[in-house]
């Protein structure tokens, strides 16, 4: 990294700001205006819209294997969406994955 | 013992939303060692780090940040990478807007500054299931839930710098997010339009993975949410 302190301290400065604005955006200038129920439809995937599409790439290309794609983290990401599916509860879904993940890790280095 | 009307109107909400936030330091505490970790194998100092988790307080922003910074891109690269990882949150912004919209502004203020993924999807959750919720009690109900996920991003922001390279790669820590967001996406999925969206979310995503860091997510999460309206309209007319 060859950035200077004032040039680290200006990035900080300006993404922190950015975020907020863009997390302000719509709260802050929109207000309680009734938005048209197309929108509001829109917006209620949201979340199904953002999740799935930015962990898929992490799941298939996995930064920590380089990108290859590894077997253990696969099966963790599977249990974890099974069982959250299969219960509806999100800390069964977590605990699931995460034991998936250590347990076949584990294994891996006993064998 | 006095308690104004307010108080005891909204520490409830704020309680409810304190339990539901907590099993998410489950979540913050690793990403943020992590970044920690990562900031300071980067060659940031404890205040540079600190003020990434402090000031920006997104996690996948704060490591496209990162990654972009070991990559010594411009600053200008590095900023617009960051940002548009944060895209998102206009659109959980604008979510909000239909239930805490009515709030005073310095409450707006504090709700955008911790309007992130995990205290956006449970608020969100509890709204639609309690539609008689007042606009303050569904304000205190999201700072219930971000009270004890913050200090737990911060102050683990902290350990990992201090702990550094001393963590073995081996832990895995990169894919506890993951899971993470899987954990919280699995649930919601409970209808043919949300199985629609999922999956157009994930190829879509998939496909464009060349782009610059998150473009091609915010495209993915357009089409997503397209074809999740478009199929539920579908739906309901088709029950008609």
């Amino acid at each position: 990294m060859t950035y200077s302190d004032a040039q680290i301290w200006t990035i900080i400065a300006i993404l922190g700001v950015g975020t907020f604005l863009i997390r302000f955006s719509f709260l802050g200038l929109i207000g309680d205006r009734p938005m048209p129920s197309f929108v509001l439809r829109l917006l209620r995937f949201t979340p199904v819209a953002v999740l799935p599409g930015m962990v898929a790439p992490l799941v298939v290309w996995p930064p920590a294997t380089s990108g290859a794609l590894d077997p253990i983290r696969l099966c963790a990401a599977i249990v974890t969406v099974a069982v959250g599916i299969w219960t509806r509860n999100v800390l069964w879904a977590i605990v699931a994955g995460a034991l998936t993940l250590y347990g076949a890790m584990g294994l891996t280095l006993l064998l | 013992m006095t308690t104004s009307t307010v108080k005891t109107q909204t520490s409830a909400p704020y309680w409810a939303g304190f339990r539901d936030g907590l099993p998410f330091i489950l979540m913050a505490a690793p990403f943020a060692m992590v970044f920690g970790v990562i900031a300071t194998d980067a060659g940031l100092t404890l205040a540079q780090g600190m003020g990434f988790s402090v000031l920006v307080i997104a996690g996948a922003s704060q490591f496209a940040a990162l990654q972009m910074m070991i990559e010594n891109a411009s600053i200008a690269f590095v900023l617009l990478a960051a940002l548009a990882v944060n895209l998102r949150m206009a659109m959980y912004s604008a979510a909000l807007v239909p239930y805490l919209g009515a709030a005073p502004l310095w409450k707006r203020v504090l709700v955008a500054y911790l309007n992130f993924d995990q205290t956006y999807i449970v608020s969100v959750a509890r709204y639609e299931k309690r539609p008689e919720m007042s606009v303050a009690e569904r304000v205190a109900y999201f700072f219930g839930v971000a009270t004890p996920i913050v200090p737990f991003w911060v102050g683990m922001t902290m350990v990992g710098m201090l702990a550094g390279a001393a963590i073995p790669e081996a832990w895995a820590l990169d894919f506890i997010m993951p899971i993470m967001f899987l954990a919280m996406v699995a649930p919601m999925v409970k209808s043919l339009a949300h199985v629609a969206a999922t999956c157009v979310s994930i190829s879509v995503a998939l496909a464009l993975v060349g782009l610059p860091s998150g473009t091609g997510l915010l495209i993915a999460a357009g089409a997503a949410m397209l074809t999740g309206a478009l199929v539920e309209m579908w739906m309901e007319g088709r029950r008609k």
